[in-house]
């Protein structure tokens, strides 16, 4: 994944677009081999940077570099056509053409390429194979079923050797069992393909399972960027912090000791300035009294709302500082949950995590970081 | 079932079957083999069949992509357009077969130079027959065709780009066959149309018994002289017509 001794990625672009009011301003860096997930909720601007890295949405700004080719710069005015680019899309809903077989579906890309047509059908042939839809070859995409329609789609975006392979929510239309096996066949395919790939989606176990290193799209910018473990340890933003379930706080470090919401909390990180302090729901503890004993943040909290919660059930919590905390059925009962009672609230230090809001967010020598993340 | 809709249903059937029932009931089916076989009927059967065939071609060349830029292309005017195109439906036919003779008459705008340039006279000629038909069921083509392709979903096209496919390939490769459907009833609409082409084609071709005498025009011409001989004409264009529509409709809708 990582390849240090080629400074240069493959994809290298900054796409500045606006679609009806919206502005997006992204910018994207991947190496060869490197799947990036764009992770963000629906609005993000994660599809219209799709588009653009496609060519169906001309960039106002920025520069699109693929390969070393300037595919899209609109200062220079250079812009390549969608079907002039190396980039093979994966389509939401996948757009097989309804009159055509698989096979023909598949063959299509290479056809237009200049293969002639035995030629792409060995090649559409050699692709259903290999997406184990051997046999399906005749079908017509209304006979398939949405987990083999997604294969499909896959293997005609990839049968043209695409230097570029973009996903726009692969799984999204599949239900949650045939999500599964396909997220699963999925990921063995894009470790497979030698070019770059860039995946959208607002689903985090796709990005996570999927991909290398996410780049998190809110509002049209790109507000944190990493691999898995970066992201979901250390949160920027609320949605990231809903994403992978932890409380997230913004407020002001000065040692282990942070300044939030009128409370100061106790963290295991030392931090100096503005900081980020972070929880999961499980480590806050829920007290009919005022509990004894240190290294504890402890405050008087309301509760707002009791929702299940997997096996447990999760309590929101209003107060100087509104978080979830996750109690068992048992303690709930006890502790008589019902929204407007007045009940302690206990988080460890150990378990409360500081970092700080300016630095780089990735530490993987990730080279979209500097200036992509919009730190303030 | 809902009453106020059976009701209503009946009635419209009725009052369009009717006319056939009662052209039926005074049809003299004794003298029917000598009048079928009375020179003239095949003649104009045939003549009808062709230009009506040959008007629905040229409909659809020039009426698909006219009908794509009605759909797919954003330019000003384009609702004038729109209506322009519709205009052969609200024109009376012999007004537009006058409008016809006002531009390729021989005198016409575009008939004199015609003449002088390429001694093309298309007045009172079987392809006069032609323009006049393919000038009263164009707009059927068009509205059918735009209304098929405002359906079909554009992002097959973009998936298309993707791929390799430049505009005109994604047009001919994917879209055609997308709205296919519609190219397909739009024509038969066309041909229909054009089939019971009257009075655009005899202001405009005349009315020349193998030349330009069509089968509606035979069976004005029989009117006034005939009766039962037009009735019997009108119940060959009936049953050619009608067998031809149904039996492209259940090879359609038979096919994949």
């Amino acid at each position: 994944m990582t390849a240090p001794g080629n400074p240069h990625p493959l994809l290298d672009a900054h796409l500045v677009a606006d679609r009806g009011g919206f502005h997006l301003d992204v910018a994207l860096r991947v190496r060869a081999g490197e799947v990036v997930a764009l992770l963000g909720p629906n609005g993000a601007g994660k599809t219209t940077a799709l588009r653009a890295l496609a060519g169906l949405h001309p960039l106002a700004a920025g520069h699109l570099i693929l390969a070393g080719a300037d595919l899209d710069r609109p200062d220079r005015r250079v812009w390549t056509p969608p079907e002039r680019r190396p980039i093979g899309v994966v389509f939401q809903d996948y757009l097989l053409f309804p009159h055509l077989s698989a096979r023909d579906n598949v063959a299509f890309g290479p056809r237009r390429r200049g293969a002639d047509r035995r030629a792409a059908r060995a090649v559409a042939d050699a692709w259903l194979a290999r997406v184990g839809l051997a046999g399906y070859a005749r079908s017509r995409p209304r006979q398939l079923s949405g987990g083999q329609a997604q294969r499909v789609a896959l293997a005609r975006a990839l049968a043209v050797d695409p230097t570029l392979l973009l996903l726009d929510e692969p799984l999204a239309a599949l239900d949650a069992r045939t999500r599964l096996d396909t997220r699963a066949e999925l990921h063995r395919h894009l470790a497979a393909h030698p070019g770059a790939t860039v995946l959208v989606t607002h689903d985090p176990l796709d990005a996570l399972v999927l991909a290398d290193r996410l780049v998190i799209v809110e509002g049209g910018r790109v507000v944190q960027t990493g691999d898995a473990a970066t992201v979901t340890a250390r949160p920027r933003t609320d949605y990231v912090a809903r994403l992978v379930g932890l409380n997230l706080h913004r407020g002001h470090a000065a040692g282990h000791r942070v300044r939030v919401g009128g409370l100061t909390l106790t963290a295991a990180d030392s931090v100096t300035g503005e900081a980020f302090v972070a929880f999961p729901p499980a480590a806050v503890a829920l007290h009919p009294a005022r509990p004894d004993g240190s290294p504890r943040n402890i405050w008087l909290a309301t509760v707002a709302g009791v929702q299940r919660h997997g096996d447990n059930l999760r309590v929101q919590l209003d107060g100087p500082l509104p978080v979830a905390a996750d109690v068992t059925p048992a303690a709930a009962a006890q502790l008589r949950l019902v929204p407007g009672r007045a009940v302690w609230a206990a988080v460890k230090a150990a378990e409360t995590r500081a970092y700080p809001v300016g630095a780089p967010t990735a530490r993987d020598g990730d080279p979209a970081a500097p200036g992509a993340a919009g730190s303030p | 079932m809902p009453v106020a809709l059976l009701v209503p249903a009946g009635l419209g059937l009725i009052f369009l079957v009717l006319p056939l029932a009662g052209l039926l009931a005074h049809t003299p089916w004794a003298t029917l083999p000598q009048r079928l076989a009375a020179p003239g009927v095949l003649t104009a059967l045939r003549l009808s069949l062709l230009t009506a065939t040959v008007a629905t071609l040229v409909c659809v060349v020039l009426g698909v992509p006219l009908a794509w830029l009605l759909a797919r292309v954003e330019f000003p005017g384009r609702r004038l357009v729109r209506a322009l195109v519709t205009v052969p439906l609200v024109l009376p036919p012999v007004v537009g077969g006058v409008a016809l003779l006002l531009v390729f008459g021989r005198r016409g705008l575009l008939g004199g130079w015609l003449d002088a340039t390429f001694g093309i006279t298309l007045p009172f000629t079987t392809a006069g027959v032609v323009l006049a038909e393919a000038f009263v069921a164009m707009p059927f083509l068009v509205i059918a065709v735009e209304g098929a392709l405002r359906g079909a979903d554009t992002r097959y096209e973009e998936a298309a780009a993707t791929l390799g496919a430049g505009r005109w390939t994604a047009f001919t490769h994917v879209t055609l066959p997308l709205v296919a459907p519609g190219v397909a009833a739009g024509a038969v609409l066309c041909w229909a149309r054009a089939l019971g082409e009257f009075g655009a084609t005899i202001t405009f071709a005349g009315n020349f018994p193998g030349r330009t005498q069509t089968m509606p025009l035979a069976v004005y011409l029989a009117l006034e002289t005939d009766l039962e001989a037009a009735i019997v004409l009108s119940l060959v264009l009936l049953t050619v017509s009608v067998a031809i529509l149904a039996g492209l409709r259940d090879k359609w809708t038979a096919g994949p």
